[in-house]
C-alpha cells in the first residue's frame, strides 16, 4: 500500500512537471499556431539562471527565502527570453508555419550549444533547499518533500492560469484566439500582443518547470530541457492543444502511467506505454481529449 | 535538335560530376584549408564518404519533406534501425553482412509501413508529433539496452571478423567511399525516377493542396504511406552504410536531433529540388566536421571567452546559419542561383526609357 502511495505522489511530481512545460506550449500552439521546439530551451534559461542566482545572486541562496528570490529571478528569465523570442524571431514570420517551426528548431539546436559553452556539458549540482529532501509520512508512506513541492507549484500555476484565462480581458481574448483567430482579428482586437504574452506566460511556466525539476533531479545540464520537452509534446496532443486543462488531466496521465509501468515492468517500458497511449488516443479521437479545432 | 558539346553538359552534368567523385581517389591533390591530407589520404576520404551518406540521407529525407509535404521528425528511427539491425545481425548473431544488411532494411520497411500507417491518420502538425514520439520510443529502445543488444549508452561496436576484408582497416577507406558514392547515386537516381512517374506528380499534387488530390479520385493516404515507406527504407540503407563508415552504431543516430539535423540539411540546401539536399547534407556535414576543428583552433581561442566559448561549438554556428537562411534565404542554397540571377540582370540591364 505505502508503495503505492509513493509511486502515486511520484507519479503526479513527474506530471507537475509535464504540465508546468506542457501549458505554456499548449496555449502558444492553440492560439499562434507555433509549434515551439525552443521551448525546451526557456526551461534550461530557467534552470541555469536559478542555480546562477542561488550562487552569484546578492541576497539569493539555497534556502529560505533566498532561494525563492533564486527562482523568482529564474522565472523573470525564462519570462523575459520567451518574450524576446516571440517578438524578434516569431513574429516577422507570422502566419508562416513551417519557418516559423523551423526558426525554434534553430533556435533549439543553436541554445543548447550556446548553454553548453557557457556552462559545460556535464550536469552541474543544483542547490536544493535542504528541506526538499526530507520525507513526510503520508497514509503510512515515505514521502519525500520535493515532490508535494512539485504538485503544490503546479496546481497554483494550474489555478492562475485558469482564473487569468476565465477572468481578465487578455484571458478572454486569449480563449477566443484559440477557438477562431480571425474572428477575433475581424473584430478589430490586436491579437499579436496577446501571441507575446501568451509566449510569456508559457517562458515563465517552462522556467519554474526547469528550477523545480532541478531540486527534483539535484542537477542541471543542457540538455535537460530537451526530454522534458518530448513529452510535454506527448502531453499537449494528448490534452488537446489549446487547453489548459485537458493538458493538465493529460499530464497526470501519462505521469501516473510512466511511473507505475516503469516500476512493475521493467525500466523503460513506461514510456513506451506513454507513445502508446499516444498513438490510441489519436486513432481514437484524434483532436485530442478536449477535442476543440487541434489538427490544423 | 543537334547536340552540341555545351547542351550535352548541361543535361549531363550530373553523371559528368559522378565520375569524377568515383575517380577522385586516384588523384593525389591537396587543397591547403580544407582537407588536412591529400584528397586520397584516408582521413579525407572518411570525411567525403561521410558527407556523401548525409547527402544521400538528406535527400530521401527530402522525399517526404521537400516533395510529398510530410513533416517528419522521427525520420531518424528507420536509420537507427538500418545501423543498430545490421550492427547487432553481423555483431552478436554473426549473419554474412549482405544478408543481415538486407534483413535490416527489409525490418525496418515493414515497420516503417505499420507506424506510417497510424501516424498518417493524422494530419499537419499532429502528423509531426506523432512521428516524433515514434522515434522517441527508438531512442528510448536503444539507450534502455534491452537483452544487452544494443549496448546503451556506450554503443555497439561492429564486429570486424563478420565484414568482407575490403570494408576492413584503414587502406580499404576507399572503398567504403565508393560504397558510400554508390549509395548516393543510387538515392539521386531513384528519386529523379519517382519524381518523372506518374506517382512523383501526385506526391507534389499532395504537397502543394493536398484536398484537390482527394477530389481527383486518388486515395492521399495511400500515396503518403508510399512516400513514407519509400524514404524510411532509403534511410535504412543508408544506416548500413553509415554502419560501415563509422565502424559501430552509437545512440546519437537514434536521437530525434538527428532528424532535426536533416531538416536543417534539406532546408539549408533547399527543399523539393534535385540537388538541393544532396548539397546541403554535403556542406553540413563538413562543416560540423570542420568547425570542430576551428572551434579548437588558436584563432578561436584568442578571441575574447564571450566569442570564443559559442563559437567553439559547431551547433551553435549551424544553428546560428540556419535560422539566418529561413529568414533571408528561403529557397536554400538551391534557390540561391535564381535570385543571384534576379539580381544581376537587375543590376545589369539597362533602364528602360
Amino acid at each position: 500500500m505505502s508503495t503505492i502511495v509513493l509511486m502515486t505522489v511520484t507519479g503526479l511530481g513527474l506530471a507537475a512537471l509535464y504540465f508546468l512545460v506542457a501549458s505554456g506550449l499548449s496555449l502558444v500552439f492553440g492560439l499562434a499556431d507555433v509549434l515551439n521546439f525552443a521551448h525546451g530551451l526557456f526551461l534550461s534559461v530557467g534552470a541555469y539562471a536559478t542555480w546562477w542566482a542561488a550562487g552569484n545572486l546578492p541576497g539569493a541562496g539555497s534556502d529560505g527565502w533566498g532561494f525563492v528570490l533564486a527562482v523568482l529571478f529564474g522565472v523573470v528569465a525564462g519570462t523575459v527570453v520567451a518574450a524576446l523570442v516571440e517578438l524578434v524571431m516569431i513574429r516577422p514570420l507570422y502566419s508562416r508555419t513551417i519557418e516559423q517551426v523551423l526558426v525554434t528548431v534553430g533556435l533549439s539546436l543553436a541554445g543548447v550549444a550556446a548553454l553548453q559553452a557557457g556552462f559545460g556539458a556535464d550536469p552541474r549540482p543544483f542547490p536544493r533547499p535542504s528541506w526538499t529532501q526530507q520525507v513526510v509520512t503520508l497514509a503510512g508512506a515515505r514521502v519525500p518533500l520535493d515532490r508535494l513541492l512539485l504538485i503544490v507549484a503546479a496546481l497554483v500555476v494550474l489555478g492562475l492560469l485558469l482564473a487569468f484565462l476565465r477572468w481578465t480581458r487578455y484571458g478572454l481574448i486569449i480563449r477566443a484566439g484559440v477557438e477562431n483567430r480571425e474572428m477575433v482579428t475581424a473584430l478589430g482586437i490586436d491579437v499579436r500582443k496577446a501571441f507575446t504574452l501568451v509566449f510569456a506566460i508559457g517562458g515563465a511556466a517552462a522556467a519554474l518547470a526547469g528550477a523545480l525539476s532541478g531540486v527534483y533531479f539535484g542537477s542541471v545540464s543542457p540538455t535537460s530541457g530537451a526530454s522534458l520537452l518530448i513529452f510535454a509534446f506527448i502531453v499537449v496532443v494528448i490534452g488537446g492543444m489549446g487547453s489548459v486543462l485537458g493538458s493538465a488531466v493529460a499530464a497526470v496521465a501519462v505521469g501516473l502511467l510512466q511511473q507505475f509501468v516503469n516500476y512493475y515492468g521493467t525500466s523503460g517500458a513506461g514510456d513506451i506505454c506513454v507513445v502508446a497511449l499516444l498513438a490510441v488516443v489519436l486513432l481514437w479521437r484524434p483532436a485530442g481529449l478536449a477535442g476543440k479545432a487541434a489538427t490544423a | 535538335m543537334t547536340a552540341t558539346p555545351l547542351t550535352l553538359l548541361k543535361r549531363y552534368w550530373p553523371v559528368a560530376a559522378f565520375v569524377a567523385l568515383a575517380l577522385l581517389p586516384y588523384s593525389g591533390i591537396t587543397i591547403p584549408g580544407l582537407f588536412d591530407g591529400p584528397l586520397n589520404s584516408p582521413g579525407a576520404l572518411q570525411v567525403l564518404a561521410l558527407c556523401l551518406v548525409f547527402g544521400g540521407l538528406a535527400a530521401g529525407y527530402d522525399l517526404l519533406f521537400g516533395r510529398t509535404g510530410l513533416l517528419s521528425f522521427g525520420h531518424a528511427l528507420y536509420f537507427a534501425l538500418g545501423v543498430y539491425g545490421t550492427d547487432i545481425l553481423v555483431t552478436k548473431y554473426g549473419y554474412p553482412l549482405p544478408l543481415a544488411a538486407l534483413l535490416a532494411v527489409l525490418f525496418a520497411t515493414t515497420i516503417a509501413t505499420a507506424l506510417g500507417a497510424v501516424a498518417l491518420r493524422v494530419h499537419g502538425i499532429a502528423f509531426s508529433m506523432v512521428t516524433l514520439a515514434f522515434g522517441q520510443v527508438g531512442a528510448i529502445l536503444v539507450a534502455r539496452d534491452p537483452g544487452g543488444l544494443t549496448g546503451g549508452e556506450e554503443g555497439l561496436a561492429l564486429n570486424a571478423a563478420g565484414l568482407p576484408d575490403m570494408f576492413v582497416g584503414v587502406v580499404n577507406t576507399v572503398n567504403l567511399y565508393w560504397l558510400a558514392l554508390a549509395y548516393l547515386g543510387l538515392v539521386v537516381v531513384v528519386l529523379h525516377r519517382v519524381a518523372q512517374s506518374p506517382t512523383g506528380r501526385v506526391f507534389a499534387g499532395l504537397r502543394d493542396d493536398e484536398r484537390r488530390v482527394g477530389v481527383l479520385g486518388l486515395d492521399p493516404y495511400r500515396f503518403k504511406l508510399v512516400s513514407f515507406t519509400l524514404s524510411s527504407s532509403l534511410a535504412a540503407l543508408g544506416g548500413v552504410v553509415y554502419l560501415l563508415l563509422a565502424a559501430g552504431a552509437s545512440p546519437h543516430v537514434a536521437s530525434s536531433d538527428l532528424t532535426l539535423t536533416l531538416l536543417v540539411m534539406v532546408v539549408l540546401g533547399g527543399p523539393g529540388t534535385r540537388f538541393g539536399p544532396v548539397l546541403g547534407g554535403v556542406l553540413f556535414t563538413y562543416l560540423d566536421h570542420r568547425l570542430t576543428d576551428f572551434g579548437g583552433s588558436d584563432a578561436v581561442d584568442s578571441l575574447p571567452g564571450v566569442l570564443a566559448g559559442p563559437l567553439s561549438q559547431p551547433l551553435f554556428v549551424l544553428g546560428t546559419i540556419f535560422i539566418l537562411a529561413v529568414y533571408f534565404f528561403p529557397g536554400g542554397l538551391a534557390g540561391l542561383g535564381t535570385r543571384l540571377t534576379a539580381v544581376r540582370r537587375a543590376v545589369t540591364s539597362p533602364p528602360r526609357p
